[in-house]
């Protein structure tokens, strides 16, 4: 066996690109299916039915769609319909789409577990509506769902890797090419692989963090 | 010529004609009529169950009465079928809130808030209070219920005791001109009664208008200005508490206090 881990020193610029295009497409995907996912959640912890149902629905289908399906069907189906989407603009639209299921759903069940009495307390102090949600339910949601969101920002980064399929020139992508020049798979994907990890570790010890100064508050 | 100088105090600040409420079927208050003037500490008794909590929800809207007529300080907020429902809209009902204030049972601080947070709250983002000014006076505040050295910290540092008297403090800075107390000390430890009840007392020697569901008898008897005793959703006697706890005149209050007063 004759590894050849110079070859990966010195195709590092090009992993570093695919490291970077990584985070930024992951992170935006993320702030963009977190906002979504707030809208989403409003039908459905709303208490009309005919509100609900669609929200559900939307739930339910985004998750049941496995995630390379949905890139395929946006990047080679939607042309179809005339709408021909490059290759960032499908990375992104698919990772929002996929992961406001998710989140809409993180952050219903966070909001299912408040203690109704706290909002009780709000509206008995005269909040309603949008000013509830904003400074009384919502704060409570975050905190509750923050773990849980910091997860799911680990699963779209693994999912992200899937974006190599229409050339987006992603971490796996760049390990892909590495590997094709130079005939150095296991170097090329084990590299790539570390990086995921190290990736997630950095996550993982936003999410440490996030849990100790949750701790002072979300207890009560 | 009209009398254009009208006497606020006598003027209830709380005044209930034949409230009722059904929770489906079942009728938990009847035909609930109570007149408490400014000034006045009224504390509400009766067994678990005979209505003081849904009494108290009603007069602030959290649940909506089904029959009857509510007038807060002279004004008639809800009347009729539904009272409460009928011609107000959430945003009203979310005014009329803010001028009588609650204190509940399992104190239901807001946990992300620091203490002065959880004071300066409403205030602030419901009232419309100049900032500087409300964070000044929640410090007094705090100062009064004796814990100006827990202002930054969070609600869930702090003892059960220490979590109600800033829901006091919380309940006081809505400057409401009433406040209610849904059993205040009902949850709280037995050592730590007693600093809850005794920050109550000084608001009624302050004059604090307060109408307080309680299973303290003693704490009723020493306070309140005027004893209400509910059963089975009926208000069955009303009056001083040194008469009520000395000689009450229906068979189930005698019951009631045989039970709770040793």
């Amino acid at each position: 066996m004759n590894l050849r881990f110079e070859v990966i020193w010195n195709q590092l610029p090009m992993f570093a690109n695919g490291l970077w295009n990584t985070v930024w497409i992951c992170v935006v995907g993320m702030l963009l299916s977190l906002m979504a996912g707030i809208i989403l959640v409003l039908p459905l912890i709303s208490r009309r039915r005919s509100l609900q149902l669609p929200a559900e629905l939307f739930v339910d289908v985004g998750r049941a769609i496995p995630f390379l399906m949905l890139v395929y069907l946006v990047f080679y189906g939607l042309p179809s319909f005339g709408l021909v989407l490059d290759r960032w603009t499908t990375a992104i639209v698919c990772l929002v789409l996929y992961n406001t299921a998710y989140i809409a759903e993180i952050l219903r069940s966070a909001w299912a577990n408040i203690p109704r009495g706290q909002l009780e307390a709000g509206r008995a102090f005269g909040f309603t509506g949008m000013g509830l949600l904003r400074r009384i339910t919502l704060p409570q949601i975050m905190i509750a769902a923050a773990p849980v969101l910091g997860n799911q920002l680990i699963q779209i980064i693994k999912d992200s890797a899937f974006l190599a399929i229409i050339t987006v020139p992603e971490l796996t992508h760049a390990a892909r090419t590495v590997q094709a020049n130079h005939f150095v798979p296991f170097e090329s994907f084990i590299f790539a692989a570390l990086m995921y990890w190290g990736l997630c570790l950095l996550i993982e010890a936003g999410i440490k963090q996030v849990e100790q100064v949750r701790a002072v508050y979300a207890k009560y | 010529m009209l009398n254009t100088e009208i006497d606020t105090d006598t003027i209830p600040a709380v005044h209930l004609l034949y409230l009722c409420k059904k929770f489906g079927r079942h009728e938990v208050l009847t035909d609930i009529n109570l007149k408490v003037v400014p000034g006045e500490t009224v504390c509400l008794l009766g067994p678990s169950g005979s209505g003081k909590s849904t009494l108290l929800r009603c007069i602030n809207f959290l649940e909506t009465s089904d029959f009857g007529e509510i007038f807060l300080h002279g004004t008639r907020v809800a009347y009729g079928r539904s009272a409460g429902k009928k011609g107000l809209t959430e945003a009203e009902l979310a005014k009329l809130r803010t001028r009588v204030s609650m204190v509940f049972q399992h104190f239901n601080l807001w946990p992300h808030m620091t203490v002065l947070g959880n004071i300066v709250e409403a205030p602030i983002h419901v009232q419309k209070r100049p900032r500087a000014q409300v964070i000044a006076e929640a410090e007094a505040l705090l100062l009064k219920v004796g814990l100006l050295d827990k202002r930054d910290v969070y609600p869930s540092r702090l003892s059960g005791g220490q979590k109600q008297r800033v829901a006091i403090a919380r309940a006081l800075a809505m400057k409401s001109d009433v406040i209610l107390f849904d059993e205040p000390t009902s949850s709280l430890d037995p050592e730590l009664v007693g600093e809850v009840l005794s920050v109550i007392k000084q608001l009624a020697e302050d004059g604090m208008t307060m109408i307080i569901a309680t299973h303290e008898m003693d704490f009723a008897r020493e306070v309140a200005s005027r004893v209400v005793f509910l059963d089975g959703g009926r208000v069955l006697e009303s009056g001083e508490p040194k008469a009520f706890f000395r000689r009450p005149t229906t068979e189930r209050a005698r019951q009631f206090l045989e039970r709770y007063v040793r």
